[in-house]
């Protein structure tokens, strides 16, 4: 099976992702489009490591999941927060820093 | 007493500010502390006086130092006052009329609330004249020449609840203000030609300067001096100055303040000295001004306009003698002393009228006063012969001497000036004549409420005075060229030089024509009726009437492109220096506002511009080929 489908079915996600993220209110669905674009990533990282024959891409996908489990702490901490002054988790709900 | 002389400054100060510090509460003796202040000032000078004749004339001069006023690098400012014989002469002239119409004011304003107030400012005027006429140094002149002038302005509106009156103020302070510059570019002259302003130093220092230095300084000093004597071009003040009460009207607007200009200028006799040029301007001012104000008296049914009219015409007669040089000076202020008592003389006696006549002024409706007012009719006729000139009254030997000065010389001057002088003696003899027979002489022509009745005797006494000395003063100073001689160690010794005519032939055509001016007068307003109502004029008498269209001349020429002016430069003002700053700003708030809108707060739409920016950016790797 040839590398550069991994390629393809990344760019696929990270087009899934990021409609979830750009379409959806709700910040979870939203958050969970961001996960979404950030394994995309790491899937193309990944096969363009096979491509390539390299290793580098790999470590940098260790590195992305790293940073993710991170993201993922402090985002839902945020959107805890935002819910809780709010009891709402819609994102066009807060708009305060409107021009 | 000379080393006392401020104390004659200092009194009428004094009363000045008791007077409007303790308010209502010195109603009651207040107009008398005024006469006592005045009083005193009086007496002071008469101690300078006698100090001054015991000493030799070389030495009647005495300069008090008494204190430094600024002492700044290069200019350094004493405050110091000088008594002189001109000094002094003046400080007689305006203390003695001033206590005298302080006197008389204390009945005429008897009936007005505000009478404490009126001597407050009277005392303010003989303080600040006096201070004029004594400095040692132009600043010092400077201060006393505002200090009469706000003095004018607030007695010329003393009766401001009626806007004409306080206009009238207002006009007299602004024409001032335009003399005032005069004076002021004259002090910076000076300070950089010489390097100082006391008159001693400019006297000394004068000779060596430039003709041209010294001619722009005395252009300028007249400036200054037509501004404060109604001269033209600067004389529209002087007719509206009349708004004021009567003794106002007598001692500033006639006896004292106004001859400031002639002080000024005598004062300034080594400038003017060796500045030919500019005292052929300072008799061509004078005789212009001398005609002008002859034809304007003629003209005015006003009795108060009239004599206003008049006082420019004579002060006319004093620049040109100042304009003549050292011949002339010494008549310049001898005439201005003889016009100061019968001209203030009249004035009261026209305030008298007004009181028995309630306050009315039109000359047409006067008539017949003689029977009513003796004593008024008597001292006016006084001060009217004096004016007119007839001897041995105190006008003759001033004036003519005047029109004899006037034709000495070579060229056209004394013929213009002469000329000038002699015809502006039978135009008075004619505009006088007029004013005296229509008030007090022909058929009543009275208005039925008007019962004339003669004044108090605190108001015909100071007239009896000042008619007295109209009489026979100008005898008493000219017997033996007294006052000439007294004169001399300000204003230099004169040759004697002779006339284009010879004097007999001048003293002849002079009385002939003042006869004649006087004739006329009795011809058409002492024996023929004359008219209720002014009747339709000629264009010449209209002119005449309004005073030669001054104001109209004024607004036309000054006040309406000095508006337009003012107008275009707040114009370029709002749109090219602040129109370039404010439309710079408009332009950022602008950008400001068109960036705002993209900040709208929502989170998806930062998302999206993110990811067009970064697909943008991909796009521009890939095809670019980077």
């Amino acid at each position: 099976m040839n590398a550069i489908n991994f390629v393809y079915l990344a760019a696929i996600l990270f087009s899934i992702g990021s409609a979830a993220v750009l379409l959806r209110r709700n910040a979870i669905v939203a958050f969970m489009g961001v996960e979404l674009m950030l394994n995309a990533a790491n899937l193309a990282l990944v096969a363009f490591s096979r491509l390539h024959g390299q290793l580098d891409g790999q470590i940098m996908a260790f590195f992305v999941m790293v940073v993710a489990a991170a993201e993922v702490v402090v985002g839902l901490a945020i959107i805890i927060a935002v819910f809780r002054a709010r009891q709402t988790i819609s994102l066009d709900e807060p708009a305060e820093l409107k021009g | 007493m000379t080393s006392l002389i401020w104390l004659a400054i200092a009194l009428p100060l004094a009363s000045a500010a008791i007077l409007l510090c303790l308010g209502r509460r010195a109603d009651a003796w207040g107009h008398w502390m005024g006469v006592a202040a005045s009083g005193g000032a009086f007496l002071v000078g008469l101690g300078a006086l006698i100090e001054l004749l015991g000493k030799a004339a070389e030495d009647r001069a005495v300069d008090t130092t008494l204190y430094t006023f600024i002492p700044g690098g290069d200019l350094h400012v004493d405050v110091g006052l000088l008594a002189d014989p001109l000094s002094i002469t003046f400080v007689l002239l305006i203390t003695f009329v001033g206590t005298l119409i302080h006197v008389y004011s204390v009945a005429y304003m008897e009936h007005d609330p505000d009478r404490r107030r009126f001597f407050a400012y009277l005392n303010l005027f003989v303080a600040a004249m006096l201070l004029l006429v004594l400095a040692d140094s132009y600043l010092l002149l400077f201060v006393g020449w505002e200090g009469v002038g706000l003095a004018s302005y607030l007695l010329i509106g003393f009766w401001n609840q009626k806007r004409e009156y306080a206009t009238a103020a207002n006009k007299a302070f602004f024409v001032n203000r335009v003399g005032d510059i005069g004076l002021i570019i004259a002090m910076g002259l000076m300070f950089t030609s010489f390097g100082a302003l006391d008159f001693a130093t400019v006297a000394e220092q004068a000779p060596s300067a430039t003709t041209a230095q010294l001619t722009a300084i005395g252009l300028m000093l007249l400036v200054a001096a037509c501004g404060k004597s109604a001269q033209f071009p600067l004389q529209s003040w002087l007719g509206d100055a009349m708004a004021g009460p009567t003794p106002v009207s007598a001692l500033i607007h006639a006896a004292t303040m106004v001859t400031a200009g002639v002080y000024l200028i005598v004062r300034s006799a080594p400038i003017f000295d060796g500045a030919p040029d500019a005292r052929v301007v300072v008799a061509a001012v004078g005789a212009m001004t001398l005609l002008l104000g002859a034809f304007i008296g003629m003209a005015k049914d006003d009795i108060k306009k009239a004599l206003a009219a008049s006082t420019m015409s004579q002060i006319g007669y004093m620049m040109l003698a100042a304009g003549l040089g050292p011949i002339g000076y010494a008549f310049a202020i001898f005439h201005l002393v003889t016009h100061g008592f019968f001209k203030a003389g009249m004035f009261l006696g026209a305030g008298s009228v007004m009181h028995g006549m309630k306050d009315q002024v039109d000359m047409r409706r006067f008539g017949a006063l003689r029977g009513a007012m003796i004593v008024t009719w008597v001292t006016f006729g006084l001060g009217w012969l004096a004016i007119l000139g007839i001897p041995p009254f105190s006008g003759y030997f001033s004036k003519d001497k005047i029109i004899e000065a006037a034709f000495v010389g070579e060229g056209w001057q004394p013929w213009v000036f002469g000329g000038a002088a002699l015809i502006g003696a039978g135009l008075t003899a004619f505009y006088m004549s007029r004013l005296f027979f229509m008030t007090f002489h022909g058929k009543a022509r009275w208005t039925d409420d008007q019962h004339p009745h003669e004044s108090p005797a605190l108001m015909t006494v100071p007239m009896i005075i000042l008619a007295v000395g109209s009489a026979f003063l100008g005898l008493f100073l000219a017997v033996g060229d007294r006052f000439t001689h007294w004169l001399e160690p300000v204003t230099g010794h004169a040759e004697h030089h002779d006339p284009v005519l010879p004097i007999p032939v001048l003293i002849a055509a002079t009385l002939t024509l003042v006869v004649i001016g006087a004739g006329i007068a009795w011809v058409k307003y002492g024996r023929a009726d004359v008219p209720e109502e002014a009747p339709a004029a000629s264009l010449a008498t209209l002119t005449a009437r309004n005073d030669f269209f001054q104001d109209s001349v004024n607004r036309a020429v000054f006040q309406r492109p000095g508006q337009h002016l003012t107008r275009t430069l707040v114009y370029l003002d709002a749109a090219v220096v602040d129109g370039a700053v404010n439309k710079q700003a408009r332009g950022w708030a602008g950008l400001g506002e068109a960036s705002r809108r993209l900040q709208n707060g929502q989170v998806r739409t930062y998302a999206a511009t993110m990811l067009v920016g970064l697909v943008i950016l991909a796009a521009v790797i890939v095809v670019g080929g980077l």
